[in-house]
C-alpha cells in the first residue's frame, strides 16, 4: 500500500512523546480550572458566572484527548502482526505505545471530566 | 455452640443504640444541608453494600467454576467492564447527582445574620438585621424555622469549629477570618451544637442549645429581646445587683443593664437560657452559684476567676437574680 492511498491518521506515528498528550492536556485543564477560579474569585468573588470560557476550555481539552485516542486506536489495529504483541520488534513496540495512549486517553477524559463538573456546577469560592 | 462476634456483643448493642438521640445526631437531621447529607450517606452505604455483595457473588461463582470454564479472554473483558466502565460511570453519576447538594444555599443581605464567636471555652452570639442594632448573646442559638439564615463564623483566641450536627456540615471558626455557613431549619425543636475543633482543655464541654422555632415565635423573641432590661424593685433584685458590682463581675458579663463588659458570655438573658456554662450543666440556682464559686471544678481552664471567698448564700443571691433576667423580661 502506497502511502498515498493511506489514510492521514495511519501515516501519523505514535511515539512516546504523543503517549504524554493526554496525560499533558489533563494537566494543563487542571491548572487552568485553578487558574480561572482563583482569577474569577479575585475579581467577582464567584466563579460560576461566566463559564462560558472555561467551558470551551474543557471541550477543547476533551476533544485533543479522544483525537489522540481515536488515533491511537486506529493504530492498534494496524492489519498485519498477529497477538502477541511483546517483543522487541518495531510493530510490537508500536501496538505497545499506541493501547498505552488509548488507555491514558481514557484515564485523563475522565479526569479532565472530573474536574470540570465541580467547577461549572458549585461556583462557591470558599 | 460457638457465638458469633455480634451475638457476643449482644448485650452492648442497647448501649450503643442508647447513644443515638435525636438531639444532637447526623442521623437525625432538622435542616436542610443535614437531611441532603443524610440521604447521601445513605445511597452510598446501600450501594457500597450491594457493590461488595456483587464481588463476593462473582468471587464465588469464579472459586466453584469447573476447570476450563472460564477462559482468559473473558476475564480480561470482565476486568475492563466491571473494573473500569462500572465504577467510572458510577462515579460520575454520584459526582452530578451530589453536586447540587454542594452548592451552598442562595442568601441575601435581608436575611437574618447570627454572628458567632468561638471563644475558649464558650460562644459569644450576636443577631444582626439589617439596619439594626444587634442582639447579644451566648451559649444558646435561636433559629427561625423555614427561613434562610446565615451564620457568620470567627474566632479571637484559637480555631475552633461550629457544628450542630442535625442542621449542617462543621465549619472552622478561624482567628482574622469570617466564614459564612447558610442554613435553613426544617422543624423546630431543641438541639445541640459543639466545638468540633480541639481547642484547649475544656474543648469538650464546649457546646451549645439550638433552639428551632416558629418564625412567629421567634420575631416575638428577638423584639422582646431588643428591649433593655429595666431594673425591678425588689430586695432580691437589689442585693443581686450589688454584689454583682462589688465582685466587679460587670468587667467581664454584660448583665441586665449593668456597664457591660465583654469578656464572658453575655448574661443579659441568661434565666431564658437551657443550660449553664456552654451546654454543659442544668441552669438551676444551685449550679449557677456552684460554677460561680468555681468554675474549674465544671470547666479546666475556663476563663472566668474563682469566687470561693463568696459565701453560698451570696453566691446563690447572683445566681437567683441572674435567672431572674430575660426569663421576667420576657413576660412582660
Ligand atoms: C475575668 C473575667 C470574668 C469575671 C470577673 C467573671 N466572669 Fe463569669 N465568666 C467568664 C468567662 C470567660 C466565662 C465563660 C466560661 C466558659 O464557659 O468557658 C464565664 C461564665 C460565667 C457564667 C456562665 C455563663 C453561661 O452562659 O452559662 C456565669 C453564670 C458567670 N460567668 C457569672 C459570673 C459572676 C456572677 C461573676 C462575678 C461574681 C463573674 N462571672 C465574674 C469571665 C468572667
Ligand atoms: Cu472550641
Amino acid at each position: 500500500m502506497s502511502d498515498k492511498r493511506r489514510k492521514w491518521h495511519e501515516r501519523l506515528q505514535v511515539t512516546l512523546w504523543t503517549l504524554i498528550v493526554p496525560p499533558t492536556v489533563w494537566a494543563v485543564h487542571f491548572l487552568f480550572a485553578y487558574l480561572w477560579a482563583a482569577v474569577s474569585c479575585a475579581k467577582t468573588g464567584f466563579f460560576a458566572e461566566f463559564p462560558t470560557l472555561f467551558t470551551a476550555g474543557t471541550v477543547l481539552a476533551l476533544a485533543t484527548i479522544s483525537l489522540s485516542g481515536w488515533i491511537a486506536h486506529r493504530q492498534t489495529r494496524l492489519r498485519g502482526d498477529p497477538p502477541p504483541h511483546e517483543r522487541g520488534t518495531d510493530i510490537d513496540r508500536l501496538r505497545f505505545l499506541a493501547k498505552s495512549t488509548l488507555l491514558l486517553a481514557g484515564l485523563s477524559f475522565v479526569g479532565v471530566l472530573f474536574t470540570a463538573l465541580p467547577v461549572v456546577f458549585i461556583g462557591d469560592c470558599r | 455452640m460457638r457465638r458469633s462476634v455480634a451475638g457476643k456483643f449482644l448485650p452492648l448493642w442497647p448501649l450503643m443504640l442508647a447513644g443515638c438521640n435525636r438531639h444532637q445526631s447526623a442521623l437525625a437531621p432538622f435542616g436542610l444541608e443535614a437531611r441532603s447529607t443524610l440521604s447521601l450517606t445513605v445511597v452510598l452505604a446501600a450501594g457500597g453494600l450491594v457493590i461488595a455483595l456483587g464481588v463476593a457473588v462473582i468471587y464465588a461463582i469464579a472459586a466453584r467454576a469447573p476447570e476450563g470454564r472460564l477462559t482468559h479472554e473473558r476475564g480480561m473483558r470482565l476486568v475492563l467492564w466491571l473494573g473500569a466502565v462500572f465504577p467510572t460511570v458510577v462515579l460520575t453519576a454520584l459526582l452530578i447527582w451530589s453536586l447540587p447538594a454542594m452548592r451552598p444555599l442562595p442568601a441575601t443581605g435581608q436575611d437574618l445574620h447570627i454572628r458567632v464567636e468561638g471563644e475558649q471555652f464558650w460562644w459569644r452570639v450576636a443577631y444582626r438585621e439589617a439596619g439594626r442594632d444587634p442582639v447579644l448573646s451566648a451559649n444558646e442559638i435561636r433559629l427561625p424555622v423555614g427561613r434562610t439564615v446565615v451564620f457568620e463564623l470567627t474566632a479571637t483566641d484559637v480555631v475552633h469549629s461550629f457544628w450542630i450536627p442535625g442542621l449542617a456540615g462543621k465549619m472552622d471558626m478561624i482567628p482574622g477570618r469570617t466564614n459564612r455557613l447558610v442554613v435553613k431549619a426544617e422543624k423546630p425543636g431543641r438541639y445541640r451544637g459543639v466545638c468540633a475543633e480541639f481547642c484547649g482543655l475544656s474543648h469538650a464541654l464546649m457546646a451549645f442549645d439550638v433552639i428551632a422555632m416558629e418564625p412567629a415565635a421567634f420575631d416575638e423573641w428577638l423584639a422582646v429581646a431588643r428591649i433593655p432590661p429595666r431594673p425591678t424593685d425588689s430586695a432580691i433584685y437589689h442585693r443581686g445587683e450589688m454584689l454583682f458590682a462589688r465582685e466587679g463581675c460587670g468587667s467581664c458579663h454584660a448583665a441586665r443593664g449593668t456597664p457591660s463588659g465583654e469578656i464572658g458570655p453575655d448574661l443579659t438573658r441568661y434565666g431564658e437560657r437551657l443550660t449553664l456554662g456552654a451546654g454543659i450543666l442544668a441552669p438551676t440556682p444551685g449550679n449557677t452559684a456552684a460554677f460561680i464559686r468555681d468554675p474549674h471544678r465544671f470547666k479546666p481552664g475556663a476563663r472566668m476567676p474563682a469566687y470561693r471567698h463568696l459565701r453560698q448564700d451570696e453566691a446563690l443571691a447572683l445566681a437567683v437574680w441572674l435567672k431572674q433576667s430575660g426569663a421576667q423580661e420576657a413576660k412582660r
